[in-house]
């Protein structure tokens, strides 16, 4: 029986091994080693046409030097940390709405749902017609209603534009946080809400003491997913602003897409995208420690 | 938080009241959306007339997508990228998650966690160096290059969601078909697989709107209009010089949205215990 078993194991490792190898093809070959090029391309003074020559830290020493590069290091800073706030706190908020028993609840999760599931690249569009200077609804409401007598510049205005970047990406990725509420929501124990109130814990109290740290592991793990995704992001800023006015809306990974394909500097370009390094180690470590956590 | 208390006054203020705004939020761009695409150009551009309602709908736009513009061929490709792509990440997601989950080797932690990492790498830290790659293999401007790109985020995500769902299918009954005298693939394939399609289905549901949804590749490795997938068609519309554009860029928007929500909302129990089993990539 023993040497069964064995046997059986052994079989099993070899099959593991087996199954696991297209997978690791793939993200060798198409995640690991373009990952790499970029790091050492960066390093380069490659174009569109020409390998380049290594010149070492250049790239980044230039960068650093660059008033348009820190304008968008700010603003990539900027935009994720207001919208990753607003989507949380908004989320939370949403999530205490729809876990209320009422008639229709099942329909009203689906519909808030919406904007996570539809392409951006579309939302986004009807977004840049919302906020359009002449027929965009949001001047004409405001100039028809008396609010106004000229249209709102939201696009171009500097604070006015990163706000309406920032509200995009809200309304797109706050539905993730709300989902993430929901189902901790039900893993906290009703009699946890019981006790609360037969101590005499009002709603406020309740919610503090008793909802939040049960989700405090769901919380930081979403909060992760979503610092990744919004300091990352490309699609709403390269179809709504294009990175203007005057960069004060560029990301990162606009400003890379601008600097290496419609500037031709590869190198540049990914010494631009390689700023985001930093952050993504901190929060793949940060996430592998509550996986860790999670699983024990 | 189910403990209900108050009176009707009450579940006004904290429930019908915020759930108004919070529906009204969601839908307006949707609502925005669908005016535009009926309304005839002289009244879209017609500041007497009122912005959220139609007096006179019209299909033109509609219409106008497959006449004017090749819509079709736009549809036709993401179809055929987000399908493929999303069975070869199926296949190769299947085997590596239920690897992970079932198979004792050594090593096996690790590249879980080697597949969690490369989940959370964005694509765009990728797209530039995976643009020269793509060239090399003879890919670009084809709709393979997206079939490649495509299962680098599809792969993680398919094999991670389900492994979470393959831990949860008790293991005795494929133990007992092992013991049989069943291969482990005979075991999947006959025991497992059937076991695990909502989750499979679920995963791979997933895994077509992200395909379907993706834009940053779509716009770097394809350039001619014919391998164009819609997002990065309809966007391309945005600099032909024609500013009178809107009506039908908001019914190609509708057009590309719709086949996503109802995927959704006609499986919406599956994808409301999915998003919860692995969280997702947006």
């Amino acid at each position: 029986m023993n040497g069964g078993t064995g046997r059986l194991l052994a079989r099993d490792a070899v099959v593991g091994y087996l199954w696991v190898t297209p997978a690791l093809l793939l993200l060798g070959s198409l995640v690991a080693y373009p990952f790499l090029l970029a790091l050492y391309w960066s390093l380069t003074t490659k174009t569109a046409g020409i390998p380049g020559v290594f010149v070492g830290l250049d790239n980044y020493v230039y960068l650093l030097g660059s008033p348009t590069f820190r304008q968008t290091l700010a603003n990539t800073f900027v935009f994720t940390a207001s919208s990753v706030a607003a989507k949380l706190v908004l989320g939370m908020a949403a999530a205490l709405v729809l876990d209320q028993t009422f008639r229709g609840r099942n329909l009203a999760r689906g519909v808030f749902l919406l904007p996570w599931i539809v392409p951006t690249s579309l939302s986004a569009l009807a977004w840049l017609w919302i906020y359009d200077d002449f027929f965009g609804v949001i001047s004409r409401v405001a100039i028809d209603v008396g609010l106004r007598r000229e249209p709102i510049p939201f696009l171009s205005d500097s604070i006015l534009a990163m706000f309406a970047v920032v509200l995009v990406n809200v309304w797109r990725g706050v539905s993730f946080f709300t989902v993430s509420f929901l189902a901790g929501m039900q893993a906290v124990g009703q009699e946890l809400y019981e006790a609360a109130e037969t101590d005499g814990a009002g709603a406020a109290r309740r919610f503090w003491h008793v909802t939040l740290p049960g989700l405090r592991p769901i919380l930081a793990v979403a909060t992760l997913f979503s610092v990744v995704w919004t300091f990352s992001d490309f699609t709403i800023v390269y179809i709504i602003t294009r990175g203007g006015p005057a960069n004060s809306t560029h990301l990162l990974a606009t400003l890379a897409y601008q600097t290496a394909i419609f500037g031709g500097k590869v190198g540049e370009g990914l010494a631009i995208s390689s700023f985001m390094f930093p952050l993504l180690v901190l929060v793949i470590f940060l996430q592998l420690h509550f996986l860790r956590r999670a699983q024990s | 938080m189910a403990v209900r208390r108050g009176g009707p006054t009450r579940r006004v203020l904290v429930l019908w009241v915020p759930l108004v705004l919070l529906m009204a939020f969601t839908l307006f761009p949707f609502w925005w959306m669908l005016m535009t695409s009926i309304k005839p150009d002289t009244e879209l551009y017609d500041a007497k007339q009122s912005p959220l309602w139609v007096k006179a709908a019209t299909g033109a736009h509609y219409r106008d997508l497959f006449t004017q513009l090749p819509f079709l061929t736009w549809v036709g490709n993401s179809l055929l990228v987000s399908g493929t792509a999303t069975l070869l990440s199926l296949a190769i997601g299947t085997l590596a998650g239920y690897s992970l989950a079932r198979l004792k080797f050594r090593g096996a932690t690790t590249l879980g966690t080697i597949i969690f990492v490369a989940y959370l790498v964005p694509t765009t830290m990728l797209f530039l160096p995976l643009a020269f790659v793509v060239r090399w293999l003879g890919l670009y401007n084809t709709p393979w290059a997206l079939i490649a790109t495509y299962p680098t985020f599809l792969v993680p995500f398919c094999s991670w969601f389900l492994m979470g769902y393959f831990k949860t299918i008790p293991r005795e009954i494929e133990e007992c078909a092992i013991i049989d005298g069943c291969s482990r693939a005979q075991a999947l394939w006959r025991i497992v697989l059937p076991l695990a399609t909502p989750g499979i289905l679920s995963a791979g549901i997933f895994a077509f709107t992200f395909s379907w949804n993706e834009f940053i590749y779509a716009l770097t490795f394809v350039q001619s209009p014919s391998y164009k997938t819609i997002p990065v068609g309809v966007v391309g519309q945005l600099s032909t010089g024609d500013v009178l554009f809107w009506g039908k860029l908001m019914a190609a928007a509708v057009l590309g949205s719709v086949p996503i929500a109802l995927i959704y909302s006609a499986l919406s129990g599956h994808f409301a215990a999915g998003l919860t089993t692995g969280a997702v990539k947006g």
